[in-house]
């Protein structure tokens, strides 16, 4: 009796939020299928068309879309790596028993609290053609030969944006790395140096084979997160084709050319890109969280 | 010989903590810095490390010039808004998800879950559509709302963890006291998952603060740009002069109170984040 009572109540409970949920995912994506089928202006200008798989015909053919997928592919893939490699090595050093750890702790979560926008604003400012601090200090150092305009060289523009998101990106990575390297027994590490395991030993045979399962994670993660990429590239050089991401060209063909239809069908492409991603995802998580 | 070795590591050792911290924090420091430095200063050829001469100047140029108090309170609003209203939904639905006997619980939690990855972009058209259609299109209520796809299903994920590590005894006992479900939520249950509640909350503030595609599409003019969009946007006299130091000024005015923030719950924050990721 009062556990049908409690199970009227727990949809009571749950209700609202599967309304949320069907008002601001289901029903706007539901919109952004149907219309992909369609050749509509997004203000309905012009009575919609039905052109079936049009969209699609065209999204296979079309080279600025190639060109943003294969930006936003580049840009997934050079900054997870870097932000994993850095993101690992600094985990190692929290790790480690040393006076200041906490600091060092508090000190990474400052780029990670800064919203993208500034960061990215910060960083043009840093990497400023004339003035900017990081010419300044390498001419000085000998490190640069003569100023660099590190945001006009078409070659350095997605190498700055990929430092930009690295740097904002990489503390995630440390404290997710850092909460797997705090699970790993002390005991192993006693037994292995018992056994005279040298340091770099352990590293490879304690240390990253019992990582693995948080590096996943932290993988899947921050590659679900720069495949959606928008905030920083279009804050450092807007919509400019060369560093043009999959979530920037949407937008634009979406909000800036009004065209509905096509616009749409990338949606659906960047949305089909990302579920491959949530689907390991949620095999690797999911699976332990619910058991 | 070996003694030298130790210290040498041990020198290197912190010479790699320092980079990491001046890495870290540089980059922030140096918008600070160059927020207070008057023009000339700022654009030198040899620019000083520390805020001398000093001025306020750029400070106080934000804030009479361009509409910028306006969009800070837009982002107060609309931050706050968004957060308040995932914490009352999420504690429902988590307390539900996590304590009662509900039969589809497996199906709503990965939908859940599944929701805390949505890319936005993809329902950028449609919730385009949907604000302009119900006259929420440039509304405080049309960006709140819409800010609830990302910070709702990670609160409710979040919270579940919470409540599922309460002891059963707390609720048994209440309900043998006669409590129903719903009191032993709200007197029993709801008390004691407060730095749960403080955890998410500060995470869904910080996410929705620092929000820009949605704020940047559903808002028009200044009346209800919050101020990712606006900062973005900030433009000098002339289309030729870009104002760094008043850039650089807003920059560290918004994110200075998440800076505290962060300071003061840097524990908690830490905890959310990794137990938003890996244990769920």
């Amino acid at each position: 009796m009062l556990t049908q009572r409690q199970v009227r109540l727990a949809w009571l409970l749950v209700l609202p939020t599967l309304l949320v949920v069907v008002l601001v995912a289901g029903y706007p994506l539901a919109q952004v299928f149907y219309w992909s089928f369609f050749k509509a202006d997004i203000a309905f200008v012009e009575p919609p068309v039905f052109v079936g798989l049009e969209n699609y015909r065209f999204l296979l053919q079309d080279p600025d879309f190639r060109q943003s997928l294969w930006n936003t592919l580049k840009f997934t893939v050079i900054s997870v790596g870097l932000e994993t490699l850095l993101g690992l090595a600094i985990a190692l050093v929290i790790h480690s028993n040393f006076r200041g750890r906490g600091l060092v702790r508090t000190a990474i979560l400052i780029p990670w609290a800064i919203p993208t926008v500034v960061s990215a604003k910060m960083w043009q400012w840093m990497l400023h053609d004339v003035y900017g601090v990081i010419n300044v200090i390498g001419v000085k150092l000998g490190l640069l030969s003569q100023k660099v305009a590190f945001l006009a060289r078409p070659e350095l523009i997605l190498p700055s944006i990929i430092a930009v998101d690295v740097w904002k990106t990489t503390p995630f990575m440390a404290l997710l790395l850092l909460a797997g390297l705090q699970l790993i027994p002390e005991e192993l590490y006693e037994a292995a140096s018992i056994d005279g395991a040298t340091r770099w030993q352990q590293f490879w045979t304690i240390t990253l084979p019992l990582l693995t399962p948080a590096l996943v994670v932290a993988l899947i993660f921050r590659t679900l997160d720069a495949l959606r990429v928008f905030d920083v590239i279009f804050v450092m050089s807007g919509a400019n084709p060369a560093t043009r991401s999959l979530a920037i060209y949407n937008r634009q063909t979406l909000i800036d050319f009004q065209d509905l239809g096509y616009g749409s069908a990338i949606s659906v492409a960047i949305l089909a890109l990302i579920f491959v991603f949530v689907i390991l995802y949620m095999r690797t998580i999911g699976k332990e969280a619910l058991k | 010989m070996k003694a030298f070795w130790r210290a040498a590591n041990r020198g290197l050792f912190y010479l790699l903590v320092v980079f990491v911290v001046v890495y870290s924090v540089f980059p922030f420091y140096w918008a600070v810095i160059s927020s207070f430095k008057p023009s000339d200063a700022l654009f030198s050829p040899d620019p000083s490390f520390l805020p001398i001469p000093f001025t306020l100047d750029h400070n106080k140029n934000v804030f009479l010039q361009a509409n910028f108090g306006r969009n800070l309170l837009n982002s107060l609003i609309v931050a706050g808004g968004a957060t308040l209203l995932s914490l009352v939904l999420g504690v429902l639905a988590a307390y539900a998800l996590g304590r009662l006997p509900f039969p589809p619980k497996n199906a709503v939690l990965y939908l859940v879950l599944a929701m805390t990855m949505f890319p936005q972009i993809s329902v950028l058209g449609g919730l385009f559509m949907l604000l302009r259609q119900t006259g929420l299109f440039n509304t405080h209520l049309g960006l709140i709302l819409t800010y609830l796809l990302f910070t709702l299903p990670f609160t409710v994920w979040v919270l579940v963890g919470y409540f599922r590590g309460l002891p059963r005894e707390l609720e048994e006992a209440a309900y043998v006291d006669g409590a129903t479900p719903l009191q032993t939520l709200l007197k029993v249950m709801l008390p004691l998952t407060g730095p749960g509640l403080v955890t998410t909350g500060l995470l869904a503030f910080i996410a929705a603060w620092n929000e820009y595609l949605f704020a940047l599409t559903f808002t028009v003019g200044d009346a209800v740009k919050t101020v990712p969009p606006a900062i973005a946007s900030f433009g000098g006299a002339t289309p030729f002069e870009i104002p760094w130091g008043s850039i650089m000024a807003a920059s560290v005015v918004v994110t200075v109170p998440l800076v505290v923030l962060v300071l003061i719950f840097q524990g908690r924050i830490v905890a959310g984040l990794t137990a938003g990721a890996v244990k769920g």
